[in-house]
């Protein structure tokens, strides 16, 4: 229980990006006021799922609100590793058009061992998003050396 | 729409940026299902302490196998739209393999596509992850189908907010 001095956030944001290859591939941009985030995903032909409207594929929009959830997170909590997420529910509530698209996350509730977040992601108008996740997130101990790659379900059966 | 599907092979595929830009591969198709293939690459990892692919990949791949298995579902080309995506991750994709995807559409209604998917590393019995989504169909009178296919096509499930939603999905 001891009380080491919190990170900043954006020592904590700076280290996630570092260690995520997959923010870097996306493009992802994360801009921070105090500790209330912006994650932000310019648009690029690659984003592309259906070039026939052309919309954003929802694939990248779901992944988009999951590094934006897990982002809050992990600057949010005093963890030195990567929440994992559990389980995430994806909406779509609008088509994602070729542009920049912005998200933020809330935290519903940090327990001892899962986290709730909502996310949302919008683009021209902040009051019409495009898409929402509801994600639900295990929180791994700072100091448990829980073993890379591991899970706590995983079967022996793969090698 | 399951021939056009396979005579066009990976057409679909590679007609779409993102999946291309991930490198899926179109493995299987047949009526209502689809097995696509994600190749393992260094940039698509989440966290580089373990070296597991992020989450959100599993997300597109599951996402892209899922609209597969709706269309070849069909009995003629109609645009779908993901609805909405509920995953579960079961466990840690193991780092340096490849993920691949099989997914099945179990229900087709007039306007909403019913889909499972699980995405698995190498045994299809001890999945990464698992999902259950929804898609919209075009819902425009002149894509109504005609003649059956082996899925029950009974328009049962009259989801109005989907149905709205469409209409936005249609005017967007």
């Amino acid at each position: 229980m001891t009380e080491s001095s919190p990170r900043p956030a954006t020592q904590k944001l700076a280290d996630l990006i570092h260690r995520t290859p997959y923010i870097r591939r996306l493009g992802v941009k994360i801009e921070l006021a105090g500790d209330e985030m912006t994650a932000f995903l310019p648009y690029s032909e690659t984003l592309i799922g259906d070039p026939g409207l052309p919309a954003l594929h929802g694939g990248v929009l779901g992944a988009f609100l999951e590094l934006t959830a897990l982002a809050q997170l992990f600057i949010l909590t005093e963890a030195d590793h990567q929440p994992r997420p559990i389980g995430v529910t994806v909406e779509y509530l609008r088509s994602g058009r070729p542009v920049d698209t912005y998200a933020r996350a809330q935290i519903k509730r940090i327990g001892s061992r899962v986290a709730n977040v909502y996310a949302e992601a919008w683009q021209e108008t902040r009051a019409a998003p495009i898409t929402c996740l509801h994600g639900r997130f295990l929180l791994t101990s700072r100091t448990s050396p829980s073993p890379a790659g591991s899970s706590p379900v995983q079967t022996p059966s793969t090698t | 729409m399951l021939t056009i599907l396979q005579d066009m092979g990976s057409y679909a595929l590679r007609a779409s940026p993102q999946a291309k830009a991930l490198g899926f591969t179109l493995m299987a198709i047949a009526q209502g299902e689809a097995t696509v293939r994600c190749p393992y690459h260094p940039d698509l990892v989440g966290d580089v302490e373990t070296g597991v692919v992020a989450g959100g990949v599993v997300t597109t791949l599951l996402d892209h196998t899922c609209g597969h298995a709706v269309l070849a579902a069909l009995d003629t080309f109609r645009p779908i739209a993901t609805l909405d995506l509920r995953i579960d991750y079961l466990r840690a994709a193991e780092p340096g393999c490849d993920i691949l995807a099989h997914a099945q559409c179990y229900k087709l209604t007039r306007s909403v596509a019913f889909v499972r998917a699980i995405a698995f590393d190498r045994d299809k019995d001890d999945p990464v992850a698992t999902v259950q989504a929804t898609f919209m169909l075009d819902s425009s009178r002149s894509a109504r189908r005609k003649g059956s296919t082996s899925h029950a096509q009974t328009p049962t499930a009259q989801n109005e907010a989907a149905q709205n939603e469409a209409e936005d999905e249609a005017s967007a």
